[in-house]
């Protein structure tokens, strides 16, 4: 018998507030569930006057004007496992996305073995399935080891369901290399996603280059390490004609160079993650190691590009960028620490401060984690529709808490928001019209 | 020993109430004053036949240093044993980093020994301030990484104001591997707050970005960046740095950036001549320069060291005392 039984009899969710950012619906209504799937969503559906009418044998859920959303769809995750358990495993990592209404995550290639491999593809969705929690699907390497000198078995490994092809945490950065890459990738129709760093450039550097990293006396990475890169790959992507994806983009100079190319009508499209919309290389403060990300925090003026091309659509997703990373290798004097923050549990409400800044709508916030990271998959995700998977999440937008890493669900802590106040929690979690995750059963 | 000797100094510690010394950037013109003040009384004591003080009788200080350095650590050691501490050196080689022995465990291990000061020299900026944050005891920053190196910068105004009388008003010239440099930023920090000027000169590869953030004017010729300056303040060139593209040769920074007599010429003719040591006789500095006895101020900057070093351990280990008793 699985682990979560799906429920034997459909059920009502009413009273809820729908969001839907692929229709475009924002009311209060009702969405129905069959087995796994959706049956029904809409505006006033089952309202009776003041009261909720539920189909005939089925299970009644009051919602409490709650919102009701596509669960989340977070397009760029590191597992620990496999070959780091200790940083995280994929029961840590499915428990830590359900609390953050994750219902669909993608793996980056970096485990030990990179995923350059069909068994290694297919491992990890093996185990996400027993895991039962967050489906999570995997970028296959673009190249072998992940290392930047061959081409990977990108046909094989996306027949083995790997979604796109990225080295993940580390630049493809010899330019043959990557056009290789994006031509044959363009052949099977796959997208190529690049971490836009030029190595040589931030080679040796602890954080954003500027005024803070040359107060604290650390090595910078300039903000054209990440530009010289992105111009670059334009290019090569205009050679080519492939389909190019910019992970986690930081800086101003990067976003005008990918709104550019959008303008042109090049297939380039981009994400960001929340620490560069909602954090600066301040942060860093007196040495904060979990401030250490890769791309470095950058300044002000680059934070307040990211939101403004969140606002004009020069960015198309958002991801959490979440990477597991221990005490042992962040408990160092920074320039030893190792790069990365772990964000799934913190998406969701990091999000939403940009709704209670009144810099974006609830549903184009809403769009950014769900349906656009899911069409830039290529997944049946992030949509609430009628014969779509029941992967939804309940959340209270108002809700204010504090961050603490202590209580969040991933085995590493390493939270560059720890301690932030912030407003907005996931409430339930549903994947496959399962409930995967209950903030009232979750105390501990 | 009597009861007089051991009891605490009331009255000139007031003005400085810090628990650790991680860098000058943060303090006060009035706190720095307070620390040179005390160095100062050092100075004459040093100088005499009976150097042997009980102030710090009983106390325990180590000396921590991951980076090898004699003439810090002597100044250090010398320090603590005038003022009648115990005091051990620890050297820690970086291939007992390697070997998985981290500042932290380090730190721990000291820490169960309950010393009074730990003087920390490091490789990576932040180090010191991380140490602090785990130990009971008063850090001294010996220097982290390209981070401060707060004692050499107060050496530093000593031996200035002990010559020119002040600070303020002084137009100070930093030359050099600025980018990689402590004793930059310390001397950066300290020299502004006192109100003097501060002048970089280096090509633009060892020049920190926007490093006029911090208050300083950026020169990338030393006829223009010497000209009228009181101090000229010359920084060891690793020669590491030619490996990584930031400098083409020796013979080539000699010439544009070594300080001789036709360069120095453009400074005012009383202008100090100083290095933190140890030096690169013709490549950061000419030897008749450095030797030159009217102007080169040089060895005074080690005396200076000894008593800066007295007076920041007697502070500190005061103020230790201090937040002991309010404990109890």
């Amino acid at each position: 018998m699985p682990k979560h039984p799906s429920p034997s009899r459909p059920t009502a969710y009413v009273n809820a507030r729908l969001l839907d950012p692929a229709s475009g619906l924002d009311a209060m209504g009702g969405l129905l569930v069959e087995g796994e799937k959706i049956a029904a969503v809409g505006k006033d559906l089952f309202r009776d006057g003041a009261r909720w009418r539920v189909p005939e044998g089925a299970a009644e859920v009051d919602c409490r004007g709650l919102c009701l959303a596509p669960g989340l769809v977070d397009m760029r995750v590191l597992s620990g496992e496999p070959g780091e358990e200790h940083k995280e495993t994929l029961d840590s990592l499915g428990r830590a996305a359900v609390a953050g209404g994750v219902t669909s995550l993608v793996c980056l290639p970096n485990t030990t073995p990179v995923i350059d491999d069909m068994s290694v593809a297919e491992f990890i969705a093996r185990r996400a399935r027993k895991v039962g929690m967050s489906k999570a699907y995997v970028y296959g390497a673009a190249t072998k080891g992940a290392k930047g000198v061959e081409l990977a078995e990108m046909g094989l490994l996306a027949e083995a369901g790997a979604l796109a092809f990225t080295d993940g945490l580390n630049a493809v950065a010899n330019a043959r290399v990557m056009k290789n890459a994006l031509a044959y990738a363009s052949s099977f129709d796959l997208l190529i996603v690049q971490h836009a760093e030029e190595p040589a450039l931030a080679q040796g550097g602890a954080m954003n280059a500027g005024s803070m990293a040359t107060r604290l006396g650390l090595s910078g990475i300039p903000a054209a390490a990440e530009a010289i890169m992105v111009e670059r790959d334009i290019r090569l992507a205009e050679m080519t004609g492939a389909r190019l994806h910019f992970a986690h983009v930081s800086t101003a100079e990067s976003l005008a160079a990918i709104r550019r190319a959008k303008d042109r009508g090049l297939k380039i499209t981009c994400d960001t993650a929340p620490p560069y919309f909602a954090l600066t290389e301040a942060d860093v403060g007196d040495y904060r190691t979990f401030a250490k990300l890769s791309p470095p925090l950058r300044s002000e003026d680059d934070r307040r590009a990211v939101v403004a091309a969140l606002k004009d659509g020069t960015i198309d997703a958002v991801a959490s960028d979440h990477i597991p990373e221990d005490e042992e290798v962040k408990r160092l004097p920074f320039p030893q620490a190792a790069f990365g923050g772990i964000g799934l549990e913190t998406l969701l409400p990091i999000t939403l401060e940009l709704v209670h800044n009144r810099e974006l709508a609830m549903l184009d916030a809403l769009r950014l984690v769900t349906v656009a990271p899911a069409k830039l998959m290529r997944l049946a995700a992030g949509e609430l529709a009628a014969g779509r998977p029941a992967d939804f999440v309940l959340f209270d937008p108002e809700r204010a808490w504090q961050v603490d890493a202590d209580n969040l669900h991933s085995k590493s802590k390493n939270s560059p928001f720890d301690g932030r106040a912030v407003q907005g929690r996931a409430v339930a979690t549903y994947v496959d019209g399962r409930a995967v995750f209950a903030e009232e059963s979750d105390r501990r | 020993m009597t009861g007089s000797a051991r009891a605490m100094p009331p009255a000139p510690f007031e003005g400085f109430a810090h628990r650790h010394l991680l860098g000058i950037e943060g303090l006060t013109a009035s706190e720095i004053a307070v620390l040179l003040d005390r160095s100062e009384s050092y100075v004459e004591l040093n100088r005499g036949a009976a150097k042997k003080q009980v102030t710090l009788d009983g106390r325990t200080i180590v000396n921590l240093f991951f980076e090898s350095s004699t003439r810090t650590r002597t100044s250090f050691e010398l320090a603590g044993k005038r003022l009648g501490a115990d005091i051990i050196n620890m050297s820690v080689s970086t291939s007992a980093i390697k070997k998985g022995e981290t500042l932290i465990d380090t730190a721990m291990t000291l820490n169960a020994m309950h010393p009074d000061v730990l003087v920390l020299r490091h490789p990576d900026s932040g180090a010191a301030r991380l140490l602090s944050d785990k130990v009971n005891c008063a850090v001294v920053n010996a220097g982290d990484g390209s981070h401060e190196h707060p004692t050499q910068a107060l050496l530093d105004a000593l031996t200035i104001r002990r010559r020119k009388g002040k600070l303020e008003g002084l137009r100070v010239a930093i030359c050099g591997d600025i980018s990689h440099s402590r004793v930059a930023r310390s001397n950066i920090h300290l020299l502004t707050t006192m109100g003097a000027s501060v002048r970089l000169i280096a090509p633009r590869t060892l020049v920190p970005s926007r490093v006029e953030t911090l208050g300083a004017e950026v020169f990338h010729d030393m006829a223009h960046g010497l000209e009228g300056c009181d101090i000229v303040m010359m920084l060891r060139l690793q020669t590491e740095r030619m490996q990584s593209a930031l400098f083409p040769s020796l013979r080539e920074y000699f010439r544009f950036y070594g300080l001789d007599y036709d360069k120095l010429a453009a400074a005012k003719p009383d202008a100090l001549i100083m290095h933190p040591g140890p030096m690169n006789r013709g490549v950061e500095i000419d030897s008749l320069v450095a030797d030159d006895f009217g102007r080169s101020v040089i060895r005074e900057q080690v005396e200076m060291g000894v008593a800066v070093r007295m007076a920041v351990l007697e502070i500190l280990t005061a103020n230790l005392a201090r937040t002991a008793q309010k404990n109890l």
